[in-house]
């Protein structure tokens, strides 16, 4: 096993902003010289930062998912929707197609989500070796789909607001929406405050 | 590996060695954040158990209109709950619909709370539920009185008459059948709606019918002890002695039918009556209102005439005061005289008689039981008798007037016989086919054939005198007729301006003027010159003096 060395290892470290090669440093203060972002080898505390929002973020799919997130009222009906019951209702409704897409948003990807994050976490703790580019073509694929989730909420709002006609029909939000937007948020900023760089630093200890 | 290592390092003494740090489990602010989500979370999950309120099951015929997850369960229009699922029953009979109710509804959940579906409902009494037409329907919640917990109910399949907490009380009324009447009919004083009919069941026994009827505040305090109900149904024709009368409640009744009460003519007990008091549901005013009838007396009756017409329900009446019934019309056979009796039972009513009755019993004394007995055989041995006469002269229905006959032989009366036997006379309709027969009889003795023959022979003779009249009287009248036409005739022309007789007439009368005239020249003379009737004329030539023509002038004036 011949892996390449570290940059930690060769007393360097670079800035994130304007990729300025410094001298390493464990001062959590330090700064670079030249754009004046925070510098640091690993992102300060990364990997505990990605466990709470990702807890937060699991917590709050809960009641995203038994709350309604939509009220659709017309002349002789009043529905409300969960994310789940609106699937079903598309499915139903004769726009499968249109039902995979949500599904796929709102319950695949915020899933596909925690169980990638949760994994990634696990296996830095661990500092588990195994298949660690594998695991960094997952990071980069979750950031990739985060913000996808969001459509749900986008769906919600754009309906809620141009669909207003008075008795006739009207769309209106309701609490789940936002849970859910808070979950999309929350599983964002978990996969931003990940450092996938963590996930080949422990090769070292073997 | 070390090589490189060194030979990268720009200063590694003013740098300190770099170093991974393990995931640090100590606290960091950004444990905050799940400590949030999982405060909301928790809190969510308490307001929710704390909001959650009982579920119960209420069990419908149908679950039409019902959506699961959809349909909202209202009191006075405000939502108290959601219909959560639905599902069959095993027996496959019924839908048990599964309801959580909101926390402040827990009162919905005690016994003696209805439940029903409000669907859109045209009946005769009315529409209502026309708003679910849009909305879809709900379910309607009424609360009990109860505070007795309950998770299972029966759904009402039709919405409750009565909501409860309505001012008002409820009665009970016992009729033979429901006739016309249906839950919501209404109830009616003075015409005036005052509540409505809310259930209806068969008697235990099935022998009768008990409806429930509310009345509404404040009109139950018209509900005495002494009230009177009667069925108002449809419409009533009477035909009195004052013309045809139509009477009806109102359209609705003719309809959906209805029940109307009133306080005893009279004087009554004033006080209202309890909750869920008894009533007796008559079938008509007349006799509701009618006083009460107290016990019936059985009395028997024999009849040795047919009874055609006479049917059970047919009245009995004393003096014309109807006093009670006929119950049974059954024939008998007698063995002595070969006879077939015909036999009436009827149930009369004594106190119908009012103070008759009253005074009856006082006069005859004794206990109760003796007294009937007696007071029918003091009348009958003043002529009481039982009579069957005809009602109706169209149908021939006969009724049993029981009248005093003062003329009625004498009969025998027990007073130990049970039922009592009340002796009997033939019906006045009998005494008229007697005396039209009598008359028949008398009217057949006439000898209709002499009385014929000889009105014959007098015609005849007539018939020859007139002949005679034509032939000979005739003829002669003709003649007289004939020269009084003639008479006539000269008369006229003797009469006629241009006829002898006028002229001679006219003559005379010119004749006599100038004599007149010179008796008028004559007296002048005479009283200028009287001595001329000594003397005769003057020498002077008097003026000449035309002598009359007739000889009694001449006379007077020539001396």
């Amino acid at each position: 096993m011949n892996a390449p060395p570290r940059a930690v290892d060769m007393g360097i470290m670079s800035c994130h902003v304007c990729r300025l090669v410094t001298a390493y440093t464990d001062d959590k203060h330090a700064h670079c010289p030249r754009c004046g972002s925070p510098l640091h080898g690993r992102k300060h505390a990364s990997v505990s930062r990605s466990w709470a929002l990702l807890l937060a973020a699991a917590m709050f799919y809960i009641p995203a998912n038994i709350f309604p997130i939509m009220r659709t009222q017309s002349l002789s009906s009043k529905d409300d929707n969960t994310i789940l019951s609106g699937i079903i209702e598309l499915w139903r409704a004769g726009s499968p197609g249109l039902a995979v897409i949500v599904f796929t948003a709102s319950i695949i990807v915020p899933m596909l989500k925690f169980i990638i994050m949760g994994y990634l976490l696990v296996s830095v703790q661990r500092s588990s070796d195994m298949v660690a580019r594998q695991r960094s073509k997952l990071y980069r694929f979750v950031e990739l789909i985060g913000y996808w989730s969001m459509l749900d909420v986008f769906v919600v709002a754009i309906l809620s607001a141009l669909v207003h006609f008075k008795i006739l029909s009207r769309v209106e939000p309701l609490p789940g929406v936002v849970y859910f937007g808070i979950v999309v948020v929350l599983t964002m900023l978990a996969a931003m405050s990940f450092d996938p760089r963590l996930i080949w630093d422990k090769r070292k200890s073997q | 590996m070390s090589d490189t290592h060194e030979g990268n390092a720009p200063s590694p003494d003013e740098l300190p060695q770099p170093e991974v740090r393990k995931s640090k489990l100590g606290f960091s602010l950004i444990w905050l954040v799940p400590i949030v989500a999982a405060l909301v979370g928790i809190s969510l999950l308490v307001s929710h158990a704390l909001s959650a309120g009982p579920q119960i099951t209420v069990t419908f015929l149908t679950a039409e209109g019902i959506e699961a997850g959809k349909t909202q369960v209202k009191y006075k229009n405000v939502v108290i709950g959601k219909v959560t699922t639905m599902r069959l029953s095993k027996d496959r009979t019924h839908i048990s619909v599964v309801i959580d109710l909101e926390k402040d509804a827990k009162a919905f959940a005690t016994k003696g709370t209805r439940y029903w579906v409000v669907r859109p409902r045209i009946g005769a009494s009315g529409v209502s539920g026309i708003d679910t037409l849009l909305s879809g329907a709900f379910i309607g919640a009424d609360a009990g009185d109860s505070e007795e917990d309950q998770a299972d109910f029966t759904g009402l399949e039709t919405p409750p008459a009565v909501t409860h907490g309505a001012p008002g009380r409820r009665f009970v009324l016992h009729s033979s059948d429901l006739g016309s009447l249906d839950i919501g009919s209404p109830v009616y004083y003075r015409r005036i709606q005052v509540g409505r009919i809310f259930s209806y069941e068969l008697d235990k026994d099935g022998k009768g019918v008990s409806l429930q009827l509310f009345i509404d505040g404040p009109n139950d305090r018209f509900v005495s002890k002494d009230a009177r109900f009667w069925n108002a149904s449809g419409v009533d024709v009477s035909l009195g002695a004052d013309g045809l009368k139509l009477n009806t409640q109102s359209i609705a009744t003719v309809i959906a039918g209805g029940v109307a009460f009133q306080s005893a003519p009279g004087p009554h007990d004033e006080t209202p009556a309890d909750e869920m008091a008894e009533f007796t549901l008559f079938n008509d005013q007349q006799t509701a209102l009618a006083p009460p009838d107290g016990k019936p007396l059985y009395i028997r009756m024999t009849f040795q005439h047919s009874l055609r017409g006479l049917a059970p329900d047919a009245p009995v009446e004393f003096l014309g005061v109807k006093v009670g019934r006929v119950v049974s019309v059954n024939l008998d056979y007698d063995p002595v005289n070969k006879t077939f009796p015909v036999v009436v039972g009827a149930l009369v009513y004594p106190q119908r008689l009012g103070k008759a009755d009253e005074k009856l019993r006082a006069a005859v004394g004794g206990n109760e039981e003796q007294q009937m007995p007696r007071i029918l055989h003091g009348m009958v041995d003043h002529g009481l008798r039982a009579q069957a006469r005809t009602g109706n002269l169209l149908t021939g229905q006969l009724y049993i007037a029981i009248d005093f006959d003062k003329k009625a032989p004498k009969v025998a009366f027990n007073e130990s016989t049970k039922p009592l036997e009340v002796p009997t006379m033939a019906g006045d309709f009998d005494h008229l086919q007697e005396q039209i027969s009598s008359i028949v009889d008398k009217v057949e003795k006439i000898p209709f054939d002499s009385i014929g023959k000889n009105l014959d022979g007098s015609l005849q003779e007539l018939h020859g005198t007139l002949k005679q009249v034509n032939g000979e009287l005739l003829p002669e009248a003709k003649k007289t007729l004939q020269g009084v036409n003639k008479t006539v005739g000269t008369a006229n022309d003797a009469l006629s301006e241009d006829s002898p007789l006028q002229q001679n007439i006219a003559n005379t009368l010119e004749e006599l003027q100038r004599t007149v005239r010179s008796v008028g020249a004559l007296t002048d003379y005479l009283g200028r010159h009287p001595e001329a009737l000594l003397r005769g004329r003057g020498a002077d030539a008097p003026p000449k003096v035309i002598l009359p023509s007739t000889p009694k002038q001449g006379k007077d004036v020539q001396p």
